[in-house]
């Protein structure tokens, strides 16, 4: 179960299970959580639990609520920003109210310096981002084609999408693929396989290497790597 | 023109880079345009049981009663909602079938598997599904998800307590609300489209657009379109990239031509 660390001036109140769909928190005594302090409003925000997850959200406070030491007021925020690699049974969201003054613009010095962070230190490190979010692999290297004949001779083609396709629709397409092991060519459409090194391509993907020369529709080019 | 030569329709499933099984099963009947997938779940290899029963019911019993002989008597509105009444009863069907199964065979207990059907006749499109295996349409090189997914998160997205660009973030990401097999009776959402010459469909399980984003997926399909095979090998390829961590399955179906009965 999740659970609610109450900290204040870096001493640890008081932990709460979000054991409660609604956990209401605020200065007024008829708050699930109550926070004795004037800079707390009377009903300053709730928590919303629905399985794995927490949902805060700042009930129109006075002086708004933090999350992960980002001020203003967050009318819907994703608690669990700070995720971990731990099992979530394991975990403990912390979430921090306080002054923003005292936060974002260190008014009281002397206040400031001793404040905790805005984090408690349980929070463990964050996990990897899942997948869907986080950008393309990078790859250590960085690749082009130079197109040595036709038209576009001359030009460079970096080959900084996941996918490429170079060619003639209908008459002769190959598609360049970046993936997290290396670049692949791949043919796409036409009567004609593209030629690499001289060879036909075949209907396979093929990892390219430096220097690789390719031909496909009449045009040759030459797959660098680049440093 | 007929569907066979109108539409063109490939399937492509893996178990991805981290499980044995692969609980996702997939079936096609490209005479008569359909295409059905599932996403099966349930311990041991009830998953399997499950998703296989469910594409295999659903495409027999569509055969069955989705036919050359009762269409030749209707038009096109009738045509419309004959294919929803009968896409219903088979996704019903099936339903029976398996929640049956499950009940009566221990090492079944529990299963169920999301679904979605397709019936392409006429230049229109019937899906009916049920949790949170989508169907996708590129037209124009633009990608839209069809599908609403029967889902805990689509409810929280929909309800506003939820951001849908937060929506990965969400550790309530494994959660259906409708499936097929856990209950006596369930029945899917269904939904009737126009399809135009051009447009390329995707059905696709949670193992795809959960690790590849739309934008990726998007352009795949717009580069590799000419080539479906290598489309779908692409589409599998960026998932195990990725990680691979589900059963990835794709069917893609291109309408090549129209295929209006007049």
């Amino acid at each position: 179960m999740s659970k609610l660390i109450l900290s204040f001036e870096g001493t640890m109140l008081k932990t709460v299970d979000l054991n409660k769909e609604r956990i209401t928190i605020g200065r007024r005594p008829d708050n699930d959580i109550q926070v004795d302090n004037l800079a707390v409003s009377g009903l300053h925000a709730t928590v919303t639990t629905v399985l794995n997850d927490s949902v805060i959200e700042d009930q129109n406070s006075t002086n708004g609520t933090l999350i992960n030491g980002e001020i203003g007021k967050h009318t819907l925020r994703y608690v669990v920003e700070t995720a971990t690699a731990t099992p979530y049974q394991e975990f403990a969201k912390t979430m921090v109210i306080r002054r923003p003054d005292a936060a974002a613009h260190g008014a009281h010095a002397a206040h400031a310096e001793h404040a905790p962070p805005l984090t408690h230190a349980a929070v463990p490190a964050p996990r990897p981002a899942p997948a869907a979010a986080a950008p393309a692999p990078v790859l250590s290297r960085e690749a082009a084609l130079k197109i040595l004949t036709g038209s576009a001779a001359g030009r460079i083609l970096d080959l900084n999408k996941s996918l490429t396709t170079i060619g003639k629709a209908g008459v002769q397409v190959a598609v360049f693929t970046r993936r997290p092991v290396g670049f692949f060519v791949t043919h796409v459409e036409g009567d004609v396989f593209p030629l690499i090194n001289g060879e036909s391509l075949g209907t396979q993907a093929r990892q390219l290497n430096d220097q690789d020369t390719i031909e496909i529709a009449g045009t040759k080019m030459i797959f660098i790597y680049k440093t | 023109m007929a569907l066979i030569d109108a539409l063109q329709m490939i399937s492509l499933s893996d178990p991805g880079m981290v499980r044995d099984l692969n609980e996702d099963s997939i079936e096609l009947r490209p005479e008569l345009g359909i295409a059905v997938l599932a996403d099966g779940m349930g311990g041991y290899n009830a998953g399997e049981v499950a998703s296989g029963m469910a594409v295999s019911l659903v495409a027999a019993g569509l055969a069955q009663f989705w036919n050359a002989a009762t269409l030749q008597t209707l038009d096109r509105k009738a045509a419309i909602l004959l294919s929803q009444t009968v896409l219903q009863q088979q996704v019903q069907a099936a339903n029976a079938a398996i929640f049956s199964k499950a009940q009566n065979d221990a090492e079944c207990q529990g299963m169920g598997t999301t679904l979605v059907v397709c019936l392409f006749y006429d230049d229109f499109i019937t899906v009916g599904h049920a949790g949170d295996s989508r169907l996708y349409r590129l037209r124009n090189d633009v990608l839209e998800q069809i599908t609403r997914d029967h889902s805990l998160l689509q409810e929280q997205i929909d309800s506003g307590m939820l951001r849908k660009e937060d929506a990965h973030l969400s550790n309530n990401r494994n959660f259906v609300t409708r499936a097929i097999g856990v209950d006596p009776v369930e029945e899917a959402e269904i939904h009737t489209y126009e399809v135009l010459e051009g447009d390329l469909y995707m059905i696709c399980t949670d193992g795809l657009f959960g690790l590849v984003a739309d934008d990726e997926i998007q352009m795949t399909l717009g580069a590799l379109k000419a080539n479906l095979d290598l489309a779908a090998q692409q589409l599998i390829q960026a998932a195990n990239d990725a990680g691979g961590t589900d059963n990835v399955s794709v069917i893609l179906v291109r309408a090549i031509k129209s295929f209006a009965v007049k």
